[in-house]
């Protein structure tokens, strides 16, 4: 089994004038990534720049609601507003050790983009964030954001003139300057060795949950629980339980229902395929790419995941667009805190959890707060 | 040298020689007039016909046959109906389909590759090329490919290392693929000496060797065939006339028979004893 392959998951899926950058950049990151002098700087960055330890908050008054007791991981809380940047600092500084100069990325709602605009410009590296043309509409904000941190936003025009036209045009830039040049991939997804280098970034989240859990309740949670589009908040939420009797639940995009034909839940509902570069589940070929939320709106998923539900070690559901928006809002009314339409399908699972009964505590991974998610918001209620 | 070859894709380049393979996208903009772009290659003088059968996240590609692909697939292009296309097709070269490795995957129930090879191989196709399928996993499709007669032809880059170089130059069959530039962007550098060097490290393989460049014109054709490949692949070119000629039938046998004569002009005279 080739290094990176999660139980037959995996692998590195690519053209061949892929192969050998990829191969590059993992024997990169195999050399460096566990060096204590990295791990030292990147956790100095990670206390200073990003805002970690994130909080882990105890919901009471949503806890006495469904009778269960939640706790959220405050990822919401970080730099930036997600827990995006832990990846990207990792990877920006493997990049900066590695001597590449300049940082591409691609990015669709915009997020992951201004994310690596904000490490380029921590760490003067050049950045190029590709979108396409019509995102590049959608997100005027984001895209001033990008720009406005000093990155060069390149609008993608081939194709549809959307993401998969910008993942293409930044994977050829990343294929023609593979010497100076780093491809800053978002989450669990993609070729070795993203999957697992994303993962190993983002386990930051569930190593200090699990401390914070052990000194505050005194036990571990009976349950985690995390949204998954990609799937990378979930496996940084999940990795450092992997051998506790904690109980995993993934909530992936339900769309209008995963039996439906407009959903978002591969894992759920979906086929082992090969999809940008892995092997993983993908959702059937008739089924139309649905989610309320930008950032679940994905065919595929992370290869771990689709391990981790062959072997049984996770739940993965379908959350509706329609209950993931009532959790919004319910959490919004009785905590005071609006998260990320993304995070609300985790949240929405956790309150099915809790009256359901299956578990005294259950942990969530609050993943991002829900700023950018108003417009979207604002059309679905109205207050008269 | 292997005259005998069971392979009627490199018996065809052999026979041929140098060869002119043709590519475009299946269902560009209609199935139907993809069987007349065929059809009108076959005429030009083009000795094997790769079809492109869309998948909705291809990675990689150039602009302009992801452009085709979106085209196709808007146009409500399948497997099924790719099939069927072929299996009426009566050419005089020899086709294969090129696709993406979950297109094969999810043809039949679990993940088997053998449903896909199985179809492909009654559809009267000679050989698959799956441009994400590395050679190190490619075992499934391979085994299914040599029950049923197809060759699966694997594609080398200039940034392919020594050690991988040699595991795909033993898998490939019918020829190798080789890409010998990186990107699809950028200036073009100079045909004859890109081609020269990536076909130096192959001289010890016996197989056949066909050159993609991304060319557009006959004399392009004769320089790939002068620095010693065995067959010129043409693509992009071919997409663009589909969708910007006003008569893409006449314009692709046209064209063929260009790229045809040019890579003729590209074999070396043989030296006077």
């Amino acid at each position: 089994m080739s290094e990176g392959e999660f139980e037959g998951y995996g692998g590195r899926h690519v053209p061949e004038p892929l192969f050998e950058p990829l191969a590059t950049l993992a024997a990169a990151y195999d050399e460096v990534g566990d060096s204590e002098a990295f791990q030292t700087e990147l956790r100095g960055y990670l206390e200073d720049f990003a805002g970690r330890p994130t909080p882990l908050y105890h919901a009471a008054n949503l806890s006495e609601r469904y009778g269960a007791e939640i706790y959220l991981k405050r990822e919401d809380l970080l730099h930036g507003g997600a827990h995006k940047i832990n990846n990207c600092l990792g990877q920006a500084l493997l990049a900066k050790r590695a001597g590449r100069e300049r940082l591409i990325a691609e990015t669709g709602a915009g997020q992951h983009g201004v994310a690596t605009a904000m490490v380029g410009a921590l760490l003067g590296l050049e950045t190029e964030i590709y979108m396409g043309e019509k995102d590049v509409a959608r997100q005027e904000m984001n895209v001033f954001r990008m720009r406005l941190m000093g990155a060069d936003v390149t609008e993608v025009t081939r194709g549809g003139a959307g993401l998969a036209d910008a993942v293409d045009a930044a994977l050829e830039d990343f294929a023609e300057n593979v010497d100076s040049t780093h491809y800053l991939v978002g989450s669990v997804v993609g070729p070795d060795p993203f999957p697992r280098m994303v993962r190993d970034f983002q386990s930051v989240i569930g190593r200090e949950a699990r401390e914070q859990f052990r000194e505050r309740v005194g036990e571990l949670p009976d349950a985690a629980v995390a949204c998954v589009g990609g799937g990378s908040n979930a496996i940084g939420l999940f990795h450092a339980f992997r051998d506790d009797p904690v109980d995993f639940y993934g909530a992936e995009g339900g769309g209008e229902g995963s039996e439906s034909d407009r959903h978002a839940a591969p894992l759920a509902r979906g086929e082992d395929g090969t999809i940008h570069g892995m092997r993983t589940r993908v959702i059937d070929d008739d089924v139309e790419v649905h989610s309320v939320s930008a950032g679940l709106d994905y065919p595929g998923v992370g290869p771990e995941h689709a391990m981790f539900r062959a072997v049984g070690r996770c739940e993965y559901t379908g959350v509706t667009d329609e209950a993931a928006l009532a959790a919004f809002r319910e959490l919004a009314e009785t905590e005071g805190i609006i998260p990320a339409l993304e995070s609300s399908h985790a949240v929405a699972r956790a309150i099915e959890l809790a009256e359901e009964g299956a578990h005294d505590t259950i942990l969530v991974n609050l993943s991002g707060r829900g700023d950018k998610d108003m417009a979207t918001a604002a059309e679905k209620f109205s207050f008269q | 040298m292997n005259a005998g070859t069971d392979s009627e894709i490199e018996r065809t380049i052999r026979e041929n020689h140098p060869a002119l393979i043709a590519y475009i996208t299946a269902g560009d903009p209609s199935l139907e007039e993809t069987r007349e772009y065929v059809e009108a290659l076959d005429r030009g003088g083009a000795d094997l016909i790769e079809l492109g059968l869309p998948f909705s996240e291809p990675i990689a590609e150039g602009p302009t046959i992801q452009a085709a692909i979106n085209r196709s697939l808007e146009a409500g292009t399948t497997p099924g109906a790719f099939f069927d296309l072929v299996a009426g097709l009566e050419t005089e070269a020899p086709l294969l389909v090129m696709t993406y490795y979950n297109m094969i995957l999810q043809h039949g129930p679990d993940a088997d590759p053998e449903p896909f090879v199985s179809r492909a191989a009654e559809a009267g196709l000679a050989g698959i090329i799956v441009p994400d399928l590395p050679a190190e996993e490619s075992g499934p499709l391979r085994k299914a490919c040599e029950a049923h007669g197809l060759d699966l032809v694997f594609i080398v880059a200039p940034t392919t290392d020594d050690e991988r170089l040699d595991s795909i130059m033993e898998r490939t069959a019918g020829f190798a693929y080789v890409q010998a530039r990186l990107g699809t962007t950028g200036a073009r550098a100079d045909v004859s000496g890109a081609t020269h060097d990536s076909l130096a490290r192959l001289d010890e393989y016996p197989i056949p060797k066909a050159v993609g460049f991304g060319v557009s014109e006959g004399d392009h054709a004769a320089e790939i065939v002068s620095a010693g490949a065995d067959g010129v692949i043409v693509g992009s070119a071919l997409v663009d006339l589909i969708a910007e000629s006003e008569d893409p039938v006449a314009a692709l046998e046209s064209k063929a028979r260009e790229l045809k004569a040019g890579a003729e002009r590209g074999v070396p005279e043989p030296e006077q004893p």
